[in-house]
């Protein structure tokens, strides 16, 4: 779960030139279009389709749906779940659950944001990395705890998380 | 002769610790060498603190291997298995010898989490040879009555284990009072507690035995419809799930006329969640899988008799519903026996924070927090003193040192103005900042607050900016007063757990630490040295050898000094992170 909600993102902050490939939906809407209770599981679908649920997404569920978008729209940004801008190739979790925040997990947020220059929520400049707090990945007894790409860095200080992205990001250049 | 098992502990936090890695070497150790060793893996056996497990069960009995890595993986393969001689040292549990490790299953009764790490939770046939299905099964061959099954789960006292504890008997039984075509029974399985993975671990270990549960409660109860409603952020447990509902479906535990009784009809599918703590309430969590914004609703109608979908619907949490095919099994007072007069069996406990043995525990009822703690936690991390234990996440409180003697049941843990919660149980030491710990969990529910009721969604904003104020050293005379008053009003006008619940926290700190918020407010003074803004870090000169280990270990580069010269701080740069302190040997660097 993410702790920063993200309904300050309004749709038409998004940026142009974000064009999606709108077909892929079809299958998804096509699974979902009768059932009772689809709204979630099509957001769903969409948001792991894309990474994020792109303004025209909205717009082709509900005309084949019958779905009213402000309702959409209002699930989209009740859960922490789902975003509405796109994120970048790695999204960095850090693990901001009471066992965390007791081993001083602000600590880790404070050297990434310091190191990575962005915010929590942000993504890098160059794509590469999105920065998130979430609340408990469930490894309490590693804390503090960050998750890049499915895979847990455990018993962190400041110093050791810098250097795992310092190191990831010379993997990928 | 059998051959010999090698079992590899894989729930999320053995994965999280390395448990793959050790999977895979072992694997490839048997495939290169072609043993005949049998590997399989289970799940969480809760002994968290030393992950990566692998256990090792031969002839002679089992033996649990703790803080495994690849290289200690080849040492048990070559030497326990391929000289017969176990390797002590690294040994956790073993039915031979005593092992540092002993206290940590002593005093623990396994009722909820009796096949987690025992089984491997992806076949069904390991869960059926552990008495699996057995409850099921027994509904037909001693034709039980629905009354029957409902007056067994009274007379055992199991109560909600989600933390509401209510008693599930008597949920059970106004569902089925409740006159309907049809009728839902739901699993929560929503656990949102930062700081809490009981429900995980028993649907990542026990898959079977929860989904068993909700078969018996929908037979009583007259469903026909069934939801498991996780969160996403649980990914192995859904993926385990999904796998134990297909198995579930081929053996005919699940579909028409379940284990042979006419007419017993059910279905049941997971739900995944989207990230929300308030779905955690049981309307709102039923307005969730409806596909809708998880607002809580009104009681009454209560769920019992209006529902999802408009149906008659039972929610209970995965631990009550763990519990009851055990219950079915062995009677009423077999469960009974456990705990104190009106908290009867056992709890899951998630042991963490600044514990030495952090992991899963299941215990009796009536057990006092001394006991989890120093006896089954082995105490505190570094030897540091005992502050205070955090119960029930972000609804729950601060039970402080002089209070460690209280048994945990329902009731004296809300005498302390704590609450049981779902089995959170956050150690606190001396370097712990009550003041912080309440922002941080008002700083959760402000967030997770839906905005429904006003009080919830503005009070507990106002609430954060003045405990943000108090860590930023601006706190005033008179905010411990406004924030009282705030939390009264929260908890008298909000309709649900989570509004109802929110001030808890910043209430029992406020009770217990009183002395830390005047500290925080007139000598702007963090007493527990946490909170950044009142902090200033400085080298001490006669104690600097010029090792340059802080300097190397600080994230901002904000130390400067050359090899055997003093350094020096940079407090425009200083991010306050304490790095320097933990790192220092020398004792050179001086907080205030």
């Amino acid at each position: 779960m993410r702790v920063q909600r993200n309904s300050y993102y309004t749709v038409e902050a998004e940026e142009p030139g974000l064009s999606v490939d709108l077909d892929l939906l079809l299958p998804l809407i096509e699974k979902y279009k009768s059932k009772k209770g689809n709204m979630i599981p099509l957001l769903q679908g969409t948001q792991n389709l894309y990474g994020f649920i792109p303004k025209d997404a909205f717009k082709l569920i509900s005309e084949n749906t019958g779905l009213n978008i402000s309702d959409m729209y209002g699930v989209a940004t009740f859960y922490a779940q789902f975003r509405l801008k796109p994120v970048g190739k790695i999204i960095i979790k850090i693990c901001h659950g009471t066992a965390c925040h007791v081993q001083n997990a602000n600590m880790i947020s404070d050297s990434i944001e310091e190191a990575l220059q962005v915010k929590d929520g942000e993504t890098t400049k160059d794509g590469l990395f999105t920065l998130e707090s979430v609340a408990c990945l469930g490894c309490c007894s590693l804390a503090p705890v960050m998750m890049i790409a499915g895979e847990s860095y455990g018993k962190l200080t400041g110093k050791s998380a810098v250097q795992v992205i310092k190191e990831i990001k010379i993997r990928e250049s | 002769m059998e051959p010999s098992k090698v079992i590899v502990g894989l729930g999320s936090c053995g994965i999280a610790a390395g448990g793959n890695k050790v999977y895979e070497k072992i694997k490839s150790l048997k495939e290169t060498d072609n043993l005949g060793f049998i590997l399989d893996k289970t799940s969480c056996v809760g002994m968290c603190y030393r992950e990566p497990l692998v256990e090792v069960v031969d002839d002679a009995g089992s033996w649990l291997y703790g803080d495994v890595d690849e290289k200690k993986a080849i040492e048990i393969i070559s030497q326990h298995l391929g000289l017969n001689s176990p390797i002590k040292e690294y040994l956790v549990k073993s039915d031979l010898f005593e092992t540092g490790d002993e206290s940590f299953f002593k005093g623990q009764v396994k009722i909820a989490l009796r096949d987690c790490g025992y089984i491997n939770p992806e076949r069904i046939e390991e869960y059926e040879a552990r008495s699996g299905y057995q409850a099921l099964k027994k509904i037909r061959t001693e034709q039980l009555s629905q009354e029957t099954i409902i007056q067994t789960i009274l007379d055992s006292g199991l109560r909600g284990r989600g933390g509401g504890g209510f008693s599930t008997g008597l949920k059970w039984r106004f569902a089925h009072n409740s006159q309907s075509d049809s009728k839902f029974v739901i699993c929560n399985a929503d656990e949102g507690d930062p700081g809490a993975f009981m429900d995980r671990s028993v649907l990542e270990g026990d898959p079977h035995a929860v989904i068993e549960g909700m078969i018996i409660a929908a037979y009583a109860i007259g469903a026909n419809g069934g939801v498991i409603y996780c969160r996403a952020e649980y990914p192995l447990a859904i993926h385990r799930l999904n796998i134990a509902l297909k198995q579930a479906r081929e053996s005919g535990y699940l579909g028409e006329n379940i284990a042979g009784i006419p007419g017993f009809n059910l279905d049941i599918t997971v739900k995944e969640g989207a990230g929300a703590f308030v779905c955690g309430e049981e309307t709102a969590l039923m307005a969730s899988i409806e596909g809708k914004r998880g607002m809580p609703a009104k009681r009454p109608p209560f769920p019992a008799v209006k529902g999802l979908w408009g149906k008659p619907t039972n929610i209970n949490n995965v631990e009550t519903f763990a519990n009851v095919p055990w219950i079915i099994n062995n009677g009423a007072a077999s469960y009974a026996q456990y705990g104190t007069e009106k908290s009867k069996g056992t709890k899951v406990f998630a042991l963490t924070g600044k514990i030495a043995h952090g992991g899963l525990v299941e215990v009796p009822m009536g057990i006092t927090i001394r006991d989890i703690i120093y006896k089954l936690g082995g105490g505190i991390q570094n030897n540091k003193r005992f502050k205070a234990v955090q119960l029930g996440g972000p609804s729950g409180g601060c039970i402080p040192e002089h209070l460690i003697d209280t048994p945990i049941d329902y009731d004296s843990v809300t005498a302390t103005g704590a609450i049981m919660g779902s089995g959170g149980m956050v150690v606190m030491d001396e370097t712990t900042c009550m003041v912080d710990m309440a922002r941080f969990f008002l700083d959760f529910t402000q967030k997770e607050s839906c905005g429904k009721c006003t009080f919830c969604r503005i009070g507990t904003k106002r609430m954060l900016e003045i405990l943000t104020r108090i860590c930023d050293g601006k706190g005033v005379a008179g905010d411990i007063e406004t924030l009282e008053e705030l939390a009264y009003q929260i908890k008298d006008s909000s309709l649900c757990g989570l509004g109802q619940t929110a001030p808890n926290p910043v209430l029992t700190t406020i009770r217990y630490f009183r002395d830390e918020y005047e500290a925080h407010i007139r000598d702007k003074k963090c007493p527990a040295k946490n909170c950044k803004q009142l902090l200033t870090y400085e080298v001490i000169a006669e104690n600097c050898t010029g090792c340059m280990v802080c300097a190397k270990n600080c994230s901002v580069d904000a130390i400067s000094g050359i090899r055997k010269e003093v350094h020096l701080i940079d407090q425009a740069r200083c991010i306050k992170c304490g790095v320097c302190l933990s790192k220092c040997k020398f004792e050179a660097i001086l907080v205030y």
